[in-house]
């Protein structure tokens, strides 16, 4: 995996799978389609600001809820390069390695980038610089294990890999 | 160094001796759930592993009950392909329309779920059957689609929170009110990544549907999963219904905790969480003051669809009227439940007294079908999240609380005591 560079997008805490991709829309599992309805009961601008690359930062707990994969299925399918967060919600956390949508946690890097600054993020070493502002912070590195699932691009290539 | 209850479950399914918080490790599984809208997802990505099949037709539970009986074209597409899979491979435990109820209402009923079980479910609520002593968590649909694969899934070792219940609740005190009293005091985050495990003497005073109700809510406060010690009740549930032998894991004496707290349940009230996370808690007491006009109640769900709600739901309703203009929506949690409250009278209780009475299904709950709320709309549900949206539109508020309190809130038009109805 290499780097995501792009326009912040930035919510708060507690940003659940239900405003993330409501309920009304998993009758389909088309990320294109799921794409559609990303983010429209938090947010009904967020699809017209996106630009493809940009990037997601949230404080605390994001993706709490339910257990759909459709959550990280449809922010990677709308064009978000990486969502960066104080917390993520465990499931939500695993849906995204599993299906390999970039996730860094980093509280420091949270508090420092608001929305509309334009950040880049070094997956190798962990590193989220805040261009706009000329800072940059160190994310928590995955443990080995994990890294080894987020390099094959998820859990079914990393078992086919086996 | 001692371990956790939840730590020892993962151990004996690691072939490890000894587990600690932090370590990554593979397990062996018992059980794997899907249900209708996680399952198509799973079975997609199961297409693209270089697999033979499923581990273990038995040890594979596929429920559709989100959106069933079929809300819409897509969704019975959606069950078409589940039904197709459970077919081709052969399922045992595969559960259509007439056999099926809420997943986590029907897998302990079904005897599926047993104490010392490692049970993973492309459902949230998996961690319901941490009331009969197993280890069991929410998953994704890709992990779904590892475990039907391999029989194995990956976990980070959790740490724990040691919840010790003290002291008899009082009457109108349930499992949902523990619950949503516990979340208030932590947060939606308080449990991140952790076990709860709840012990103390308060727990011989709940029923089997209460250490449901309160595991099933682990996840409102991010929580890994909920356990609870495996007791003669425990046991005695796990006999009437499973012919396999649980395993029975306690927590060493010296395990190690990140945090002790102590809840005494004679002290709390019947409490609800107002919108829109499960943490913005209030007493009974305090929400009656806001005196706030309810449009609809949902009575039902995974967190509290089991027999005991229904019951005590029916001895509030029992011939009364709910208010005017309310509409009051009851969903048994299984087939058997809904039989049996046939046959107790409870299901005549409430077409009497005005509500309805559906077929289970998950439907309201997350706005699926069955009861959307339209803009500035009010809800008093005994489900189990109260999100922006969750219910209907993103004005709408949702209320969560114990059966009894929407029973009562049913009643009166606006969120009530029990007590006073």
């Amino acid at each position: 995996m290499n780097n995501a560079h792009g326009k912040v997008i930035k919510y708060g805490d507690n940003v659940d799978t239900d405003v993330i991709i409501p309920a009304r829309y998993l009758n389909s599992s088309d990320p294109k389609e799921l794409a559609t309805h990303c983010m429209e009961d938090l947010d009904k601008d967020f699809l017209s600001k996106l630009e493809p690359g940009d990037i997601m930062v949230a404080e605390k707990n994001f993706g709490c809820g339910s257990s759909r994969e459709h959550a990280p299925i449809a922010i990677k399918a709308c064009g978000i390069s990486c969502v960066i967060a104080e917390t993520f919600a465990r499931i939500f956390y695993r849906n995204a390695i599993n299906i390999g949508l970039p996730i860094i946690e980093c509280p420091e890097a949270v508090a420092g980038i608001n929305d509309g600054d334009e950040v880049t993020v070094d997956f190798d070493s962990g590193i989220i610089t805040n261009v706009t502002k000329g800072t940059s912070f160190k994310g928590q590195p995955f443990p080995e294990f994990m890294q080894k699932i987020i390099d094959a691009e998820g859990l079914v290539n990393y078992i086919n890999a086996k | 160094m001692g371990m956790t209850m939840t730590q020892k479950i993962l151990a004996a399914h690691a072939n490890l001796a000894s587990v600690e918080a932090g370590q990554l490790i593979e397990a062996k599984l018992d059980l794997v759930l899907g249900n209708d809208i996680t399952s198509p997802v799973a079975i997609h990505e199961m297409d693209k592993m270089k697999v033979n099949g499923v581990f273990d037709k038995d040890k594979i539970a596929l429920v559709p009950d989100h959106f069933v009986p079929n809300k819409d074209i897509k969704s019975a597409e959606h069950c078409k392909c589940v039904r197709e899979f459970a077919k081709k491979n052969d399922i045992t435990n595969y559960f259509e329309v007439g056999q099926m109820g809420i997943e986590h209402a029907l897998l302990p009923e079904k005897g599926l779920t047993v104490a010392g079980d490692v049970i993973i479910g492309a459902d949230s609520h998996t961690c319901t059957y941490g009331a009969v002593g197993a280890f069991s968590t929410g998953v994704g649909s890709t992990d779904m689609a590892a475990g039907m694969a391999t029989g194995m899934a990956w976990f980070k070792v959790p740490s724990a929170i040691k919840f010790v219940l003290k002291n008899k609740p009082a009457k109108w005190v349930s499992g949902k009110d523990i619950i949503l009293h516990i979340i208030g005091k932590i947060g939606v985050d308080g449990a991140l990544y952790k076990s709860m495990e709840f012990t103390g003497d308060g727990i011989q005073y709940l029923t089997m549907d209460d250490r449901f109700t309160i595991a099933n809510m682990a996840i409102e406060a991010g929580g890994k999963n909920g356990i609870f010690p495996v007791d003669d009740l425990c046991l005695e549930y796990i006999k009437e219904h499973s012919n396999r032998q649980p395993v029975i894991y306690e927590a060493d004496a010296d395990a190690i905790y990140d945090e002790v707290i102590e809840i005494d349940l004679s002290a709390l009230r019947p409490t609800v969480a107002y919108p829109h996370l499960p943490e913005n808690t209030k007493t009974i007491d305090e929400a009656v003051k806001d005196d706030l006009a309810i449009d609809q109640v949902v009575i039902g769900s995974c967190t509290n669809g089991r027999m005991d709600d229904l019951r005590i739901a029916a001895s509030i309703l029992k011939g009364k009227k709910v208010a005017e203009g309310m509409r009051l929506i009851v969903i048994p949690g299984t087939q058997k439940i809904y039989l049996d409250a046939m046959e107790e009278g409870l299901i005549r209780t409430f077409i009497e007294a005005g509500g309805v009475v559906s077929t289970p299904t998950c439907g309201p709950c997350l706005g699926g079908y069955m009861g959307i709320l339209a803009e500035n709309e009010r809800c008093v549900s005994t489900t189990n999240r109260n999100f922006v949206g969750r219910m209907g539109h993103i004005s709408s508020e949702i209320y969560l609380a114990s059966p009894a309190v929407a029973a009562a809130s049913a009643i009166a038009g606006k969120i009530a005591d029990p007590e006073t109805v």
